[in-house]
Parts: C-alpha cells; sequence; structure tokens
C-alpha cells in the first residue's frame, strides 16, 4: 500500500523456485506481494492471530528448515520461501457440558499423545515459541492446568501437527485443555451470577427506560455527571 | 532496513528522544497522567484534527436506499460499483445448497449467529456459513484488549449505557444499546459455560478501564481476548457439527419474488464457478471495511475486510446508517515498518502505559474515547511537530510501555500482554525497556447496515450482526464493544433468523434487484468500470500490474 514505503536496500529471496528481487524490511507476505503473488489462500488476519501464514524456509547454505509467520517475520536476503497451505488435522468432537474433567480425560479423547517421544520437533516449529513439548508431557501427566498455562498463546497455525513424527495433533488437544480448565477449573465469580438475577428481576428496567426516552441535552448532562471510578494503580499515583 | 544501524530495535538518532522519555519517566509516574478533557475540549480536538472531520474526505451516495447519505469516498466508490457477475446470465434453476439459515461471514457474529439459529431449533444440517477464506480468519479473532460486561456490584448496564451513548456523541441508537448493555453480563457468562479462560486473580474477575469507561469492567484472557473467546465459540460449532464452507465467499444476495432475501450466488475462489444456495433466512456477518482504507490509512484488519455485506445488502435494498464516521485506533505501530498500522492493544494504557512526544511529556489523558485519543496523537504530530519521525517519512509517538512494570511490578507485562511483547520481540525491541512508537491506524467501522434491536435490516428475511450493521456505536465506538456487539448482535440475528426460517416460504429466486440497481447507475450517470464486492485488496505493485497478463490458464 502506498503508506508502507519500504527502504531503499534491495535483497533477494527465493519463492517456490523462483528468484525475485524486493526491498528489505517487509514482512514475508509483503515481500512476496510486492515481488507480485496475490494470496488467496494462506493470509488471513495478517496480525500473528490466526495461524493462516504458515511458512517454511531455509537460509542460503544452512540445511536446517525454519518456521514462522509469513506476516510477522521479516524477510532477508536469500531466503527460500514456501507457503504452506492450512493441512487437515482430525479433532475429537465432545460435549464440553457432559465430559468428565478427569485427569485422564486428555489421554481419552487423543490417546495419540502417548506416542510422544519428546523430540521436541513440536516446540522447535512453533512460531509463537509455546514449549509444545511440555504441555504434551503435562496432558500426559493429567495436568489439566499446565496443559492450558502452557498452551494459551496457540495460534492454531498447525505447524506442530505437521511435524510431529508421532502424528499428535497438539493444537486441538491443547484447546479441549482450555476449555476444560475454563469450564470446571477456574469458577464463575459470585457477581456475575448475582447481576445476572438482577436482570433478570428487571432491576434496571425502569432506569434504562428512563435514559431511552431522554433528550439529546438530557443525556449530555447525565454523561457530564459521571464521576470516574479510580483504577487502583491511580490511586497509588496520587497519593 | 540494515540491522547495524539499529539500536536496541530503533535507529540510533531516535535513541536521544528515548533517553529523554526515560529521564521524565519518575516525574510522570509520580504525578499521574493529565486529567480527562471537558465535552468541549473534546469536540474542538476531534474538530481541528480527526480524519472524519475532514469534508473533502466524503461525499453523498447517489443512488439507492440511502442515496443523500454522506460516506468516506472508498465507500462510495465500492457501493457505486458493478456487481461482479452478470445477474442476467446466472441460472438460478439449479440450486445447489437448500438451507434454511444461510449465514455469510466465518467470523464472530457469524459463528455466534449459526450456534443460536440452532438453538433456535434449526437442525445444523439445515444451517450452512460460507466464508470467503478460513473460518476464523476474521477481525474478532485480533481483539486484544477486551470485553466490557457490567457485572461488578458498583457497576451497572446503566452506567454502561451512558458510557457508550457519550463516546458514540449521542448518535447510537437508544434500543441497540439497551440492548447491548442488557445482554452483557449474560455473553460473559455464556462465555463461561464453554470454557473461556477470562483473567481472573483469587476467584475475581480482573477488569480494567477502557477509553471513555466510567468504571471498570474490561474483561480480559491477557492480549488475546479475541482468540481465546473466538477460538472457545469456534470450538463448539464444530462440536456441533455446523456445516462451513470456505475459500467461497457470496459476490450476491438472493431475493425471492416477495422481496424477502433468499440466499446468495457464491464463488468458489479456486474453481472460479459461482454456486447458488437458496436460504428461508439469510444472515450477514461480513465484518467491516478496514481494507479500502479509508484516506490511505493503514489498518489493524485482517485481509478479508472489504465491507462485501455492506455492499450486497445495499443492493438488495438494506439501508445504511452512521457510515460517515470512521474508527482510527489511536495505537498502530508507526515502527518498524514491517508491522505498520498493526494494533497495539489498548490494554497496554489501561495498564499503566501514556503516551508521550519527542521530548518526554504526557500531552493527553491516556484514555479518552478512542476518536479524542487520536485526534491528539494528531496534533502532537503535525501541528506541534512534537512527534517523532521513522525513516519512512512517518510520525508517531512514543507509548512509554515500561511504565505498566514500573507500576504493576516487573514481568506484568511479559505476563499480561504476551502479544505485545511477543509481536515488538520479532523485530528486536523490547517494550519492557524502551517506549513503543504509534500512531492512528484505520480500526473499525463504526457504522453499518442499519438493524433493529433483534436484528432485522430493512429487508425481510436478511439479518446482521457484527462490525456490518450499524447503529449500535453510534460515531465513535467504545474498546471492548466490539467482541461485545458480536456476540449480543451475532446471537439475536441468530435467533431472529431461526425464528424466520421456521414460517418463511421461499417464492422463486430472483437477481432483478442487482439488474436494477445496474439501470440506476446508469440513470445517476454513474459511469464507472468498478465493480464490488472486491473480496480481497490487491496489494500487487503497479511495476507487477502493467505486465500482467492475466488468466491466460
Amino acid at each position: 500500500m502506498a503508506s508502507k514505503k519500504p527502504d531503499k536496500e534491495m535483497i533477494h529471496i527465493h519463492v517456490m523456485g523462483k528468484t525475485y528481487e524486493v526491498p528489505a524490511g517487509l514482512t514475508i507476505m509483503d515481500a512476496m506481494e510486492y515481488a507480485g503473488y496475490r494470496f488467496t489462500r494462506g493470509a488471513g488476519c495478517r496480525s500473528g492471530f490466526c495461524g493462516a501464514c504458515s511458512t517454511v524456509y531455509r537460509h542460503e547454505g544452512d540445511y536446517r528448515l525454519q518456521f514462522a509467520l509469513a506476516c510477522q517475520e521479516t524477510a532477508q536476503d536469500g531466503m527460500y520461501l514456501v507457503q504452506l497451505p492450512f493441512t487437515p488435522a482430525p479433532r475429537a468432537e465432545y460435549d464440553i457440558e457432559k465430559i468428565n474433567p478427569k485427569e485422564n480425560v486428555l489421554l481419552q479423547y487423543y490417546p495419540e499423545i502417548a506416542r510422544c517421544v519428546s523430540c521436541n520437533t513440536c516446540t522447535k516449529a512453533c512460531p509463537q515459541d509455546i514449549q509444545v513439548m511440555d504441555y504434551i508431557q503435562a496432558a500426559l501427566r493429567g495436568d489439566i492446568a499446565k496443559t492450558a498455562e502452557l498452551s494459551f498463546d496457540c495460534i492454531q497455525c498447525g505447524l506442530c501437527s505437521m511435524r510431529c513424527p508421532a502424528d499428535i495433533k497438539h493444537y486441538h488437544m491443547a484447546q479441549m485443555a482450555r476449555r476444560i480448565y475454563g469450564r470446571y477449573m477456574s469458577p464463575v465469580p459470585q457477581h456475575l451470577e448475582d447481576r445476572l438475577q438482577e436482570i433478570a428481576e428487571g432491576k434496571f428496567d425502569a432506569e434504562l427506560d428512563r435514559l431511552v426516552s431522554m433528550s439529546r441535552k438530557e443525556l449530555e448532562e447525565a454523561y457530564a455527571a459521571r464521576v470516574r471510578e479510580e483504577a487502583p494503580a491511580e490511586s497509588e499515583k496520587s497519593e | 532496513m540494515s540491522k547495524k544501524e539499529l539500536i536496541g530495535g530503533y535507529p540510533a538518532y531516535m535513541r536521544k528522544s528515548i533517553e529523554k522519555v526515560a529521564a521524565t519517566r519518575s516525574k510522570r509516574l509520580k504525578e499521574g497522567p493529565p486529567s480527562p478533557m471537558s465535552p468541549e475540549e473534546r469536540e474542538a480536538i476531534l474538530e481541528r484534527n480527526h480524519p472524519d472531520y475532514k469534508p473533502s474526505g466524503k461525499r453523498k451516495l447517489a443512488i439507492g436506499p440511502s442515496a443523500g447519505e454522506l460516506v468516506p469516498h472508498e465507500v462510495a466508490d465500492i457501493i457505486e460499483s458493478h456487481p461482479v457477475i452478470d445477474p442476467r446470465s446466472i441460472d438460478l434453476t439449479k440450486v445447489d445448497y437448500d438451507v434454511d439459515v444461510l449465514v455469510i461471514g466465518g467470523g464472530g457474529a457469524g459463528t455466534v449467529a449459526a450456534i443460536f439459529a440452532h438453538d433456535e431449533g434449526i437442525p445444523t444440517d439445515r444451517i450452512l456459513i460460507v466464508t470467503k477464506l478460513r473460518h476464523g480468519d476474521c477481525n474478532s479473532i485480533m481483539a486484544q484488549g477486551g470485553i466490557q460486561a457490567a457485572d461488578r456490584p458498583q457497576d451497572s448496564p446503566v452506567m454502561h449505557y451512558l458510557d457508550v451513548m457519550g463516546g458514540g456523541h449521542y448518535a447510537n441508537k437508544p434500543e441497540l444499546v439497551r440492548a447491548l448493555v442488557s445482554d452483557a453480563p449474560g455473553i460473559i457468562h455464556w462465555h463461561e459455560d464453554m470454557g473461556v479462560m477470562y483473567d481472573k486473580v483469587d476467584g475475581e474477575y480482573m477488569e480494567a478501564h477502557g477509553g471513555g469507561t466510567s468504571r471498570m469492567r474490561m474483561h480480559s484472557a491477557k492480549d488475546y481476548t479475541g482468540k481465546e473467546t473466538f477460538n472457545t465459540i469456534r470450538d463448539q460449532a464444530r462440536n456441533l457439527n455446523i456445516p462451513v464452507l470456505e475459500f467461497f465467499p457470496a459476490v450476491e444476495i438472493l431475493l425471492d419474488k416477495q422481496g424477502h432475501a433468499a440466499g446468495a450466488v457464491v464463488y468458489n475462489i479456486e474453481t472460479e464457478e459461482y454456486r447458488i444456495i437458496r436460504a428461508k433466512a439469510t444472515v450477514l456477518a461480513t465484518g467491516g471495511f478496514g481494507r479500502i482504507h479509508i484516506q490511505g490509512f493503514p489498518t489493524t484488519n485482517h485481509y478479508g475486510a472489504t465491507a462485501d455485506g455492506l455492499v450486497m445488502a445495499y443492493r438488495a435494498g438494506a439501508n445504511i446508517i452512521d457510515m460517515d464516521s470512521v474508527q482510527y485506533h489511536p495505537t498502530g505501530v508507526a515502527f518498524p515498518a514491517a508491522i505498520l498500522g498493526q494494533l497495539a492493544t489498548e490494554k497496554l494504557r489501561n495498564q499503566g502505559a501514556t503516551p508521550v512526544n519527542v521530548d518526554g511529556e504526557e500531552f493527553v489523558f491516556p484514555l479518552e474515547p478512542r476518536d479524542v485519543e487520536s485526534a491528539a496523537f494528531i496534533e502532537e504530530c503535525w501541528v506541534k511537530n512534537k512527534g517523532i519521525e521513522t525513516p519512512s517519512g512517518i510520525r508517531g509517538v512514543w507509548l512509554d510501555t515500561p511504565m505498566i512494570d514500573a507500576i504493576h511490578g516487573k514481568g506484568t507485562l511479559k505476563k499480561a500482554l504476551a502479544a505485545m511483547w511477543t509481536m515488538w520481540h520479532r523485530h528486536d525491541i523490547d517494550i519492557t525497556v524502551d517506549p513503543a512508537l504509534v500512531y492512528p491506524t484505520l480500526h473499525y467501522q463504526n457504522g453499518g447496515v442499519e438493524i433493529d434491536a433483534n436484528g432485522y435490516t430493512r429487508v425481510p428475511g436478511l439479518f446482521a450482526g457484527g462490525e456490518c450493521e450499524g447503529g449500535v456505536h453510534g460515531k465513535n465506538r467504545l474498546m471492548g464493544n466490539s467482541q461485545l456487539d458480536y456476540n449480543v448482535f451475532g446471537r439475536r440475528a441468530g435467533i431472529s433468523a431461526g425464528q424466520w426460517a421456521k414460517k418463511a416460504k421461499v417464492d422463486g429466486l430472483s437477481l432483478q434487484h442487482a439488474i436494477d440497481y445496474e439501470q440506476a447507475l446508469e440513470k445517476a450517470g454513474i459511469d464507472t468500470d468498478r465493480k464490488a464486492p472486491i473480496i480481497l485488496p490487491d496489494y500487487r505493485p503497479e511495476s507487477v500490474h502493467e505486465r500482467t497478463l492475466g488468466h491466460l490458464l
């Protein structure tokens, strides 16, 4: 786009076997567009949250494969790039209301986690720097809370599962672990239940009726009369 | 950029200003930020600096249900466009999918609508979601800071209502705001039932302020709130086996002989064929317009945010509301250029980071409503010349992120704002040590297709929820109300569509409205080869376009 002015310095990237000259300082995704690619797959949120743009690359002269999100990683001179389409992975079907959140529940729905050979390939493939193998091990131990915590930043790009020699579907299992934790191990605060009760009883109806029928001037006055609640950090500062 | 010129991720010349920011930090921490502006001061700074207040940026729509409404040129351009299909050559006799409820859009609002249409009694195999990219390539998944719900004893839906109306400059439709604030606690409870991991400490929510809130009611899941909530909702839809057609954008809404919405023409991105979907009720959940880059601004939005639903619904007879206002999020990334315009969540400010200028001085209350905060940044950079210029000629202000750990203790930022830390860390910037450079970025479509409190549009059988609809936020949305909007109005639209589908009968399929629209364009003297919906933006440079041979195979 016009407002994204790249630096003048140019670099070379290799996209699926073809070499292109592109400005330095662009993300892999922007660099490929500069080269003439128009994405219909492999591009989603373009901000590192959706996991659509998994990219595998290798540097010239290096034998190792590296992994990144094309929308987040800066293109570097000599990168050999391949965009990976999202690959299918089976996920277990379950009813969050009916499952029994006992320790072996993850193993029950995803028995293949027991095949983990602790090779850590999943962790190395993760563009979010998640300790993927550690949460698989936590899941094997029945530690749902740890699995949920360690996997929290997962964007479900699927690179871990594509690389896993044991065909584990890490990200689907981790999603289930987080839902079990959220549903069964992190109770709903009482004040939320109380508020729902108040709404059901119509506690705010009269006041809302009044607000809805207010003139603009009356609303402006009511708005100006609000007193802003001080955040704890703010009151510390003003002391 | 070559790495050797950078120190801690920033060009060496910026270091002098960064030192000034560090030098004033302890004083600023002690004294607190500037006071909030009065309503008069807010209006004045908006008038002076906000892009919405520039008359040259807009024009009146010449045709259609909202002819005469002022909208940005970029919006007028896609609305005053020809259909991408030739409506006369589409074969409507062969129906490829026949369903009760068609949901156009696979983001937050669409997924919620599908779940609640099912809840209303529509079998899942009679529901279909179509989406241009994957299920979940959407803005909902990118929301960072949080979702508002007035659930603490010292708060109430009444206070939430006032905050929303004032933030929206009182242009909001009252019955929509009432629905938004009244449903909010129930939405949080629904999320809890599905297992969303909201931030809690000692069993209580960690609730914070957002710009323009009078009570702390922002519920968060670190700075991955959108991802955590949306992924849970999508997981639920998958457990229910709700069918989804991916890479199948809708390109025109179908009406029946009575003028009721009756499905859509969809397009297979790979094979380039069209398919006909007949539906008893149609839900529009197509999101916003960031990727049409109003006034050339970069955007936080996902790749498919091209306002397709707005274009299609308008041709089918739906009117639009509040499309003259655009939300620029004050803190888009201004440096490094690689991630220009991506979002720096408002949560950074609600956790204590404050905006400071080139000399390390604070110049605005950090949590004004977004339009006011953005206007203040623009003024600081381009009127007072106190911004910091980047190597690519953009100006920005510092967001003093190291204040977060200074207030809440070391390690807070990295834990509570993991996505933010990672985003800059990928470019060698440590925002716990140095401030971040930010500037307003195109963020949200405040208006859209007008709905009533139950998600009905003016076209019978067409419902809408989420960013594509308008009236909820008036002229400016507050932080944490978009997550809420897609849940509240996605749900309401889904329930209404389910109820409608149980009674509706589709009487023939028609594209006459698209033919009529072509004629209206001609009659108004709009001579253009523009076509819409545009489906995806095209970021290939001119040098490529000049030499393209098009589709030869």
